[in-house]
């Protein structure tokens, strides 16, 4: 099946690679960043979309949009992976619409449009026949997503909570273990590149919420929204909270969590003994699924990094080859 | 808590029905030999969650059945939360705010541990909640979270076990 990529950063770079190293019977015909873009029907020559960037700072050519490329006919799946705008989903939303609108199947990693409009979208793609999946978007490289709507099919899911900000998890983790003040701890972790110059859209929970109203929308078919969550940040959290905290064996992690049975979505720090299972340290992900059948599941891995994210795109995009290549 | 009594035949059967109709839920029965006790008769020894305020009702439904109660133990709040405060705990009147718990009656402070690193910094302070059963201690909790969010206090709990 053709591909086509928006979007050229961490995530799509990763996602490209991939296609270039790996023969899974995928083909990239379009790819667009900021500022430019390309489409070759035979295939676009990755190595060369790579130089491009690098010396001229477009994976394509300025006088093609990511627009164009979502309305032309170069591609059956698009991966959607710009950045996260949160107030109104864009430019994501308007490019998904668009490419479900012409029968096109979506892959996303982009949580604005998918918290903001998850119903509005699969309704939209189920309408028109087609795949939308969004696996990057919770958790980075753990599958949960897939896990929820397949692995645990039968099972009436309780309850779910965990770590699913890495950003939050790191400066918690570097407080704990050297005493650094939350200051100290983010300044190195915005130096580590683990968080942004602006950090506000982490540090405040804003994040976590976001993976929350999207796992509670996709496991309970709520139709939640960042509203709906109760949200407190790591921001305030003192040496000495820590210290108090590991004076009795626990730590203090940001958890998300959604109980349905309890009208519940709220994401704030807590107290987690030391020995608990969703106690990962550094930039890890841990999420814990309470089920009626299947008990509790614990799972934990890398919440980003470039390949680490595009494994849970390329998972999408082959399970899409599986399900529609070859049919009309 | 704990309730002691003689186990001669039928008499731990015969305390169920008012236990469950206080409300109590048994945590653990224990029989034991009492080593002051010239008799070979064996105490039984009942550990039972019961909310507050519901002791004499259970005393005096138990004693109506003829049984007699040899010890009724100290352990009387069983339940126990540590919870992290962070703010201006000193300037928003600490004693206050642990007043508002032990004046419930059915929850106290047991321990508190304040941390001030400079004057005019935000400190921190761990806050250990005693009560007699899990319903008394999501009162407390409410309670507190309510004191402290008035006070502008952050409020860090305990993930709970899921049940
Ligand atoms: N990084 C991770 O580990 C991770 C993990 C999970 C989810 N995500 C999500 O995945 C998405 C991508 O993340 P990222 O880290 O790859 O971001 P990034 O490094 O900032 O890359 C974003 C890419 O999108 C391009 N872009 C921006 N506006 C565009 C537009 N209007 N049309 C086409 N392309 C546009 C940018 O172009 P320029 O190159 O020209 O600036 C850039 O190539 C985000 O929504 C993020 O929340 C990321």
């Amino acid at each position: 099946m053709r591909v086509a990529l928006l979007g050229f950063g961490s995530v799509g770079q990763g996602v490209a690679k991939i296609l270039g190293e790996k023969d899974l019977d995928l083909t990239l015909t379009a790819v667009a960043d900021s500022k430019g873009g390309i489409i070759d029907p035979g295939g676009i020559s990755i190595p060369e979309a790579f130089s491009r960037k690098a010396k001229s700072g477009t994976c394509g050519r300025p006088k093609l949009s990511a627009l164009d490329i979502v309305n032309s006919d170069a591609y059956d799946i698009l991966v959607e992976v710009t950045p996260t705008h949160i107030d109104d989903g864009e430019p994501a939303l308007t490019h998904i619409r668009k490419a479900l609108a012409l029968h096109r199947h979506v892959v996303t990693s982009n949580k604005g449009p998918i918290a903001l409009a998850h119903r509005e979208l699969t309704d939209l793609a189920r309408r028109q026949g087609v795949a939308l999946r969004y696996e990057a978007t919770v958790c980075g490289a753990i599958p949960i997503i897939h896990t929820l709507q397949h692995g645990l099919l039968g099972n009436e899911v309780k309850a779910l909570f965990g770590v699913m900000n890495g950003t939050c998890n790191y400066i918690l983790t570097r407080m704990e273990d050297e005493g650094l003040t939350y200051d100290q701890a983010l300044g190195e972790a915005q130096e580590m590149g683990y968080a942004e110059k602006d950090p506000t859209y982490d540090v405040k929970g804003l994040d976590t919420a976001l993976k929350l109203v999207i796992l509670a929308n996709t496991v309970w078919g709520m139709d939640a929204g960042l509203k709906d969550v109760k949200v407190t940040g790591i921001d305030l959290i003192t040496p000495q909270a820590i210290q108090l905290a590991m004076d009795q064996e626990t730590a203090i992690r940001l958890i998300g969590e959604a109980i349905p049975s309890k009208d519940l979505l709220r994401v704030s720090p807590r107290i987690i003994p030391r020995n608990h299972p969703l106690l990962v340290e550094g930039t890890l992900n841990a999420l814990t699924v309470v089920t009626d059948l299947a008990g509790e599941l614990t799972f934990i891995g890398k919440g980003a990094g470039s390949v680490e994210t595009a494994s849970a795109v390329i998972g999408d995009l082959l399970f899409i080859r599986e399900r529609y290549a070859g049919r009309p | 808590m704990k309730l002691e009594m003689k186990d001669t035949p039928g008499q731990l059967v015969s305390v169920l029905g008012p236990i469950s109709k206080c409300g109590g839920n048994i945590i653990a029965v224990i029989h034991q030999r009492d080593p002051e006790s010239e008799s070979d008769t064996l105490d039984v020894q009942i550990v039972l969650d019961l909310p507050a305020g519901r002791l004499p009702a259970l005393i005096g439904q138990i004693k109506a059945l003829g049984v007699d109660i040899l010890r009724i133990g100290e352990e009387r709040l069983l339940h126990k939360r540590s919870l992290i405060m962070i703010g201006h705990i000193m300037h928003t009147d600490i004693s206050d705010t642990v007043d508002q718990i032990d004046r419930t009656g059915f929850a106290e402070v047991s321990e508190l541990s304040l941390m001030m690193p400079a004057i005019n910094e935000r400190s921190s302070a761990r806050i250990t909640i005693k009560t007699a059963n899990r319903i008394d201690m999501e009162s407390a909790v409410s309670i507190l979270r309510e004191v402290a969010g008035r006070k502008e206090l952050l409020v860090v709990e305990p993930l709970e076990e899921w049940t």
